[in-house]
């Protein structure tokens, strides 16, 4: 006689409000390959965890970008945000697609150099520039937007070093109804620091104005908040205009749009909440339409859009290395891939799917990274179906700020790999060894045998 | 005397209603839960009062379980019992 499949025996508990109004809980569907590239074909030529990337999906984001607000303001550019995720192949994408670069220290500034970014093409931001990185910057013609007023004191300096006409943006923070306060950065146009700074800079004479920059804050789901932005930004543009003839070549709106993730604070899966880009480009457009200058005369528009261009290109493959019943009787599921190249998971509630079909009845499960640290949590509690050690799984939306804020801790950071927009992969960061991590140190003479 | 660890104190589970879907009703508290065929058969098994060792042997009869590891599995099943108070489990003499 034959026997039956065999599952783990399981009993799970009916809980309320599984089905409401709000629609059922989502089912777990495996995701059995990437842009047509098996997950596990993927993960036996490169090993667990990996880093993926989709080229496609980058094309396709920075597409909908640029087609949303060009349709609205054709005088759009987009700057990709390097700090969001600087890997060369990644940048390189973007910049294919015609996106400038956005950098906020003058490590970036040289890694888009390296890129092949013409100066002219880089927006230099961020509160740490050096007289040394001003120079080369303003030698370049690169855009720069000054945080506070010694540093532009600073670009007075090295204006009149190089001898050269300089012009600067500078960037103003304001306050939105649907946002909270984000005002470290830049000058506040609302209490009037911001027309400060302009009568300080024209009373230097040293510094030309020619734009304005404004970073709203980060995960912004309202597309309200741009327009209250932009109305305020051509305000003040319109001010400049009329009491002090400046005509701006460019306003910058920073970036902070939200992508398809979903907060841990949110109920609703983000998929459902973030508004689709054009509703943005409706709000921005909306907004700019306060300026009251001749039509040949209309700024650029610069975004600086990076997590809603890349974070559903990116996703972690990863193994299920144990499965646990904790003291309290909650399951746990531990997986290769940690906190410590996945630091996002303290923001999000990352989709995690497995890679393989999967029979079984699923059970609230903790996902655990395989650090030996107590916060080393990617899921703290998710409907999952049984797994078995060496199944694999894929974490989604996870291109932003992972490949950039990870660190190498207690395990060495594994590879990255791009799927080229015909269906090829290649390595884009290697897997690191250890090499890597003991070429940086040194051992003094009395240590040595 | 049986060997291994039995259960025992098992009026709330000999009390369960299981149907052939695996609807599982507990009469004691109202809730309701969902069992998988090797669950539904693990459960008559210790109603019938079988102990852990016998149960094992009866899932790798009854089901293909080859390579799996039923005796972790059987065992945390049962805890998983014991912890939504269904039932207890001792070692004979204990």
């Amino acid at each position: 006689m034959s026997r039956k499949p065999y599952e783990k025996p399981m009993l799970v508990k009916h809980q309320l409000g599984m089905l409401n109004k709000y629609g059922s809980v989502p089912s777990v569907e495996p995701m059995l390959s990437i842009d047509g590239v098996a997950v596990a074909e993927l993960l036996e030529k490169y090993g667990s965890p990996l880093f993926v990337f989709s080229e496609q999906s980058i094309v396709d984001k920075t597409e909908e970008l640029n087609e949303a607000f060009k349709l609205r303001y054709p005088k759009t550019t987009v700057a990709w945000s390097y700090k969001t995720n600087y890997l060369d192949a990644v940048c390189k994408v973007f910049h294919r697609e015609g996106s400038w670069a956005e950098v906020v220290s003058e490590f970036e500034y040289d890694k888009a150099i390296h890129n092949g970014v013409p100066g002219s093409r880089i927006i230099f931001n961020g509160p740490l520039k050096p007289a040394d990185a001003l120079e080369k910057a303003f030698r370049n013609k690169s855009i720069v937007n000054l945080d506070n007023f010694d540093e532009l004191q600073t670009a007075e300096e090295v204006a009149e070093k190089i001898g050269e006409d300089v012009s600067i943006g500078i960037r103003v923070n304001l306050g939105t109804s649907a946002t909270p306060p984000w005002g470290r950065f830049g000058f506040n146009l609302d209490n009037g620091q911001a027309r400060d700074a302009v009568r300080r800079l024209l009373a230097g004479g040293k510094l030309s104005l020619n734009g304005l920059h404004c970073h709203l804050g980060t995960f912004i789901q309202q597309p309200e908040a741009y327009q209250e932005q932009t109305a305020k930004l051509s305000h003040f543009a319109n001010w400049l205009r009329e009491e002090h003839s400046i005509i701006l070549d460019y306003i910058d709106v920073g970036g902070g749009i939200a992508s398809c993730n979903t907060l841990h604070t949110q109920y609703l899966p983000g998929s459902q909440t973030t508004p689709p880009l054009s509703r943005f480009a409706e709000a921005v457009s909306s907004g700019l339409s306060e300026l009251t200058c001749q039509p040949d005369d209309y700024p650029t528009l610069f975004l600086e859009t990076g997590r809603a261009l890349i974070d559903d290109a990116g996703y972690i493959l990863t193994s299920v290395i144990a499965n646990k019943r904790l003291p309290d009787g909650q399951r746990s599921v531990v997986i290769d891939a940690g906190v410590n190249i996945l630091f996002t998971a303290f923001w999000y509630k990352h989709e995690i799917v497995p890679a393989q079909a999967v029979s079984g009845t699923p059970e609230q499960a903790i996902i655990h990274g395989p650090l030996c640290m107590n916060i080393d949590v990617i899921r703290p509690s998710l409907l999952f179906p049984p797994v078995e050690v060496g199944d694999k799984l894929v974490i989604k939306s996870v291109g932003a700020y992972n490949v950039t804020q990870w660190m190498q801790f207690i395990t060495y950071r594994p590879a990255v790999v791009m799927i080229s927009t015909s269906g090829d992969d290649a390595i884009i960061r290697r897997a690191e060894d250890l090499s890597t991590i003991t070429d940086m140190e040194e051992v003094p003479g009395w240590l040595q045998d | 005397m049986q060997k291994g660890l039995v259960m025992t104190g098992n009026i709330r589970l000999q009390e369960l209603a299981v149907n052939e879907s695996g609807f599982v009703f507990d009469p004691h508290t109202g809730l309701t839960y969902t069992a998988n065929e090797t669950a539904r058969y693990v459960i008559e098994q210790l109603k019938a009062g079988s102990n852990i060792e016998n149960i094992v042997e009866g899932v790798k009869a009854e089901f293909d379980a080859d390579g799996r590891d039923v005796y972790r599995h059987v065992l945390e099943f049962i805890h998983n019992l014991q912890e939504q108070g269904l039932s207890s489990l001792e070692a004979p003499g204990e």
